[in-house]
């Protein structure tokens, strides 16, 4: 019986997680690739955790501190990083809201989850486009 | 099957964790839609960039509150997401738990400075 069992197994076709090589020339569902981004934009929010938190703390403690802050995030390179960071929060939260509303039961059809994906998508890269505009004083 | 492997096809495992964590990091990220809403709406009204005006927004008490609660809330959603992340990408149990106790550690020194910066204002 076992060892019937272990020939049968060894005809079977064994399907592994795909690796990393894989990976690139996977193609994601919209909902998918938002997903991933969910999850990549909030590793990166912890990562930088201390970062912003020293941000908020120059902004907050003391007049000479505040100029110090805005002497920091004047520079391009850290207006840069903290663009990405906005990225990050902003496709976090819309990303964040449609799972709270597929949660409810919202729009959890395939069509409209399909739908609220790209929404997501590129709401997080719009909204992201006004602050970055705002920040290199475009408008 | 051994009588303590519950289920007919596996064995069942868990410490009733899950739906727990799961419900909290819903609420935690409640908290913070609203707290971003709260300090939108507070920042228009109070319009101005400069120190004054943004440093007012936190000297009022319900304000340093709400943001030390959104704080504490984002700090317990990263971790259970980044719980998550270990539990997905890394298997050893010994490099898990201790990339894991790094979490918790950082996660708590970030909740102190969080305090520290909220009651200099």
């Amino acid at each position: 019986m076992v060892d019937a069992q272990q020939d049968f197994k060894k005809d079977k076709p064994v399907f592994r997680n795909i690796g990393l090589a894989q990976l690139i020339h996977y193609r994601l569902p919209w909902a998918g690739k938002v997903s991933i981004l969910h999850r990549i934009s909030g590793a990166v929010l912890f990562l930088l955790l201390p970062f912003i938190l020293y941000l908020l703390d120059q902004s907050l403690a003391s007049e000479q501190t505040h100029q110090a802050f805005q002497g920091l995030t004047s520079n391009v390179l850290v207006k840069l990083i903290c663009l990405g960071l906005i990225w990050c929060f902003l496709h976090h939260f819309c990303a964040g809201i449609r799972y709270l509303l597929l949660d409810l039961e919202i729009g959890i059809s395939k069509a409209e989850s399909n739908r609220s994906a790209i929404i997501v998508f590129f709401l997080g890269l719009g909204l992201t486009a006004i602050v970055g505009l705002k920040m290199f004083a475009i408008y | 099957m051994p009588q303590y492997q519950i289920g007919p096809k596996r064995l069942v495992v868990g410490a009733h964790y899950g739906l727990k964590e799961w419900i909290i990091q819903r609420i935690t990220a409640i908290v913070m839609v609203v707290f971003t809403v709260v300090l939108l709406v507070d920042y228009c009204v109070t319009g101005g960039t400069g120190y004054a005006a943004w440093s007012s927004l936190f000297s009022n008490q319900f304000m340093k509150l709400l943001t030390l609660l959104a704080l504490l809330s984002l700090f317990y959603h990263a971790w259970i997401g980044i719980r998550d992340i270990w539990m997905d990408y890394v298997k050893p149990v010994s490099i898990r738990l201790g990339l894991q106790v790094l979490t918790v550690l950082y996660l708590v020194a970030c909740a102190a400075y969080a305090v520290q910066i909220l009651w200099k204002v």
